[in-house]
């Protein structure tokens, strides 16, 4: 009884921390590189535009950074403190490639982070530049290392059973390259991009509703623009990819994603809308296309698909869940698409910085990336349950054996803590994103150490700093 | 025996990488710890900048730590995490709360006086549960199969809670004695102030836990008295002795890095301690390093990058200390 109760606890616990964690780097990764460019972009132009939305940039990257810093070391010591089972069998696999993360990617961003945030006067231009591209390269690799991890996961290669019941590697290569791996990192990367690139146009957007001719905000939005319309196609190309590399390794994912409960021998429909009934094993209201679903998926009009009803009952993911996640997933991203269509519309038309309703348009998909993000992991974690290991462990093998007293009061704890604290972050950064951005200059605006020491400089720092 | 003993090796790393946590996290914890009796807001906001460059770097020794305890011995790592539940949680809820104090202190005025409270508060819970932690694993936990046995709160006694005051009183005097170093003017004479009772603290309290622990379990007691070890037993105590009058004697001829560079031995000396007591367990008192280290192919794998990742990854931290060296200078802005 105890059992059950303490493996809810523990999934709802892991579901609700990387929930929260996965935001910070989807931000940070596309955040630091957008930093190198523009540290670059100055270094070689020398035109002080380009370091003033550096400067603006930065100090929302240091708070988001923080917040992933500290939610991701949560999610370090929670695979041995709630899943400990799953640690010692998986351990000899994943372990290592976690460690190789560590190694290359945490030292790497944090080692460079001060002298990207603090050292600038320190180390000169050139430096600071390196150090900005090596925590950009950074955030980089840890996608990397993680994203092969959980695509291990989700497609187990390379690995032998041995006599205690531990997964051991038989070949590195096909562990760390194994066969959703590079579709899995491809989508998450321009996932990243493409949220940061919303974030940095909604935020331009905001300031150039306020004053048109704002260059920063121009500047800003300019290249937020072209990264969308560059990301958001891309984006729908890799993931259809991600979509038949699924099929291919993962079927009962995509029934799910796709509500098909029957088999489809000549040609399955594509479902747009509908309410799926889990009873009944079949989706009410069903608005659908004929065919298209094995047009997309098996690019053949009449090719054949198999639905849930060769799943047996056990063995079958949650559709309700892994069918609406996915088709918030993909609403956004053809929105997405939208925006970059109506951006490029009105730049051809000469009207970029002048069109309200761009402006608004921008706004609104300022932080649908992040619903993008989280609805993709719902789809592709809720969808390979009942698994951690696919086909191999499950998750109710997986747990420590804990009582749930013990994981109730830690999942109650982080949920305070977190809302708190992130809650408390979000309304900082917002408030970050809404100062003006070409007035934010000199030693004051720059930020904490800037007024160290100085009583007469914080005093002043008060006055200028409007939001409080 | 081998002739590479992978999992010898991998221990002394791991130990390596946990070391280097607990002096590096420890000076900033320490910092934290020390934070309600500095003055506002200028010795804060000075102590505060003289670790804010490097804090991020230091916890990743953490995460090294608990990454390469999953990689290398995860059967230790599945076991302990379980087993220290309430202190492993504790310790990251207070690492929350500092790690963030960082940015939203300066993003606030209204709220600063709170973000300087989560920022004391959370490194001062980070540092008992650490020690917490460490005394309940000096005391044993109970193994069945490949699973902890015990149950919520094993890990909550006397000794775990003296060994969790000795640790923040440890990092409280790493924090004191790097203030001392990286800063002049009236930080520096208040630091050296707080040093003194810091220093009295941690020491008494190092005696005590050496005390004690060869008494919890019978096997400590022979590790430290037969054997060669015998050498440590006689030595260790005379070196942390040599330290700790060097370091008086800074604290009072007004020597500004003598007290650091004495307390960072003494930790170091203490942990060489404790690595004698544990030695060849990783789980006192039933797994070695041997029962609970991964196949060779693992630990092969990530000793391979580990041997090219770690001195480069020394070589950048050390120059991110070297950039921000000296004392921090409250005109200088550096963010």
């Amino acid at each position: 009884m105890f059992g059950i109760e303490a493996l809810d606890l523990a999934r709802f616990q892991f579901a609700f921390t990387v929930s929260f964690h996965i935001i910070f780097p989807a931000f940070s990764i596309g955040l630091a590189s957008y930093l190198a460019v523009l540290n670059g972009l100055h270094l070689i132009s020398g035109k002080d535009i380009y370091l003033k939305v550096f400067l603006f940039w930065k100090k929302i990257f240091a708070v988001a950074f923080g917040m992933g810093v500290v939610s991701g070391i949560v999610m370090s010591y929670q695979f041995g403190t709630n899943w400990s089972v799953f640690s010692d069998k998986t351990g000899p696999v994943l372990g290592p490639l976690m460690a190789y993360e560590v190694l290359s990617a945490f030292f790497l961003e944090a080692g460079f982070l001060g002298v990207m945030l603090f050292g600038r006067e320190r180390v000169g231009p050139g430096l600071h530049f390196f150090a900005t591209l090596m925590v950009a390269i950074g955030t980089l690799m840890s996608a990397t290392w993680i994203l092969s991890v959980n695509s291990w996961m989700q497609t187990p290669a390379g690995y032998a059973i041995n006599d205690v019941g531990q997964f051991v590697p038989e070949d590195w290569w096909a562990i760390v390259f194994n066969p959703s791996f590079p579709y899995r990192l491809t989508h998450m990367v321009l996932a990243a991009y493409l949220t940061t690139a919303l974030v940095v146009g909604g935020v331009g957007a905001w300031h150039l509703l306020r004053d048109s001719t704002s260059k920063s905000a121009r500047l800003m939005f300019s290249m937020a623009m072209w990264m969308v319309l560059i990301t958001a196609p891309l984006q729908i190309v890799a993931g259809d990819f991600h979509g038949i590399n699924t099929l291919e390794h993962q079927p009962a994912k995509v029934m799910a994603m796709e509500g098909h409960y029957d088999s489809h021998p000549d040609g399955a429909p594509l479902i747009l809308f509908g309410i799926p009934n889990p009873e009944e094993k079949r989706i009410d209201y069903a608005i659908q296309i004929p065919k298209l679903s094995s047009l997309i998926l098996k690019h053949d009009l009449n090719a054949p698909l198999d639905g849930l009803d060769t799943i047996p009952d056990e063995l079958e993911p949650p559709v309700a869940i892994v069918f609406w996640s996915f088709r918030v997933m993909v609403g956004l991203g053809m929105a997405m698409l939208g925006l970059a269509l109506f951006g490029v519309w009105q730049r051809y038309r000469g009207r970029l910085y002048v069109s309200p309703w761009l402006h608004r348009a921008a706004i609104a998909m300022g932080p649908m990336g992040f619903v993008a993000v989280l609805a993709g992991w719902i789809t592709t974690e809720v969808g390979r349950q009942p698994y951690t290991v696919y086909g191999l462990l499950t998750t109710a093998q997986s747990a420590s054996p804990l009582e749930a007293s013990a994981v109730g009061a830690s999942l109650l704890s982080f949920i305070v803590v977190y809302f708190a604290v992130f809650g408390a972050g979000t309304f900082y950064l917002i408030r970050l994103m809404g100062r003006p951005a070409d007035t934010a200059k000199g030693k004051l605006n720059e930020g904490p150490i800037r007024t160290a020491g100085l009583t007469q400089a914080a005093g002043m720092a008060k006055t200028i700093n409007p939001a409080e | 025996m081998m002739e590479f003993d992978l999992a010898f090796i991998w221990a002394g790393l791991i130990a390596f990488a946990v070391l280097a946590y607990v002096v590096l996290d420890g000076f900033d914890l320490g910092v934290g710890i020390l934070f309600p009796f500095l003055k506002e807001t200028r010795e804060k906001d000075l102590a505060m900048n003289s670790v804010a460059p490097v804090w991020d770097g230091n916890e990743t020794w953490l995460v090294l730590g608990g990454g390469g305890l999953f990689a290398v011995f995860p059967l230790a790592y599945a076991v302990v995490m379980p087993a220290l539940y309430a202190p492993i949680i504790a310790m990251l809820i207070g690492l929350i709360f500092r790690g963030v104090a960082f940015e939203y202190r300066w993003r606030t005025q209204r709220w600063q006086h709170w973000w300087d409270k989560a920022f004391f508060a959370g490194s001062t819970l980070a540092a008992f549960a650490q020690g917490v932690a460490l005394g309940a694993l000096v005391q044993g936990i109970e193994v069945d199969g490949r699973a902890y046995a015990g149950g919520n709160w094993d890990w909550l006694t006397p000794f775990s809670m003296l060994v969790g005051v000795a640790v923040v009183m440890g990092y409280g005097l790493l924090g004191a004695t790097w203030l001392l170093m990286k800063t002049t003017g009236s930080v520096n004479d208040h630091a050296r102030r707080l040093a003194r009772p810091l220093a009295v603290a941690t020491l008494a309290l190092i005696g005590a836990v050496s005390v004690i622990t060869p008494f919890l379990d019978p096997i400590y007691l022979s590790r430290w008295f037969s054997g060669w070890t015998i050498a440590f037993t006689v030595l260790v105590p005379a070196l942390i002795l040599a330290l700790a009058v060097l370091m008086f004697s800074g604290l009072r001829s007004g020597h500004d890095t003598w007290p650091f560079l004495s307390a960072l031995g003494i930790f170091v000396l203490s942990f060489i301690g404790i690595g004698v007591s544990f030695y060849p367990h990783i789980v006192p008192p039933s797994l070695t390093i041997w029962d609970a280290a991964a196949p060779d192919k693992s630990l092969l794998f990530v000793l391979v990058g580990a041997a090219v990742l770690i001195p480069m990854i020394l070589a950048y931290t050390a120059y991110s200390y070297w950039v921000f060296r000296g004392k921090v200078d409250p005109n200088e802005g550096y963010h």
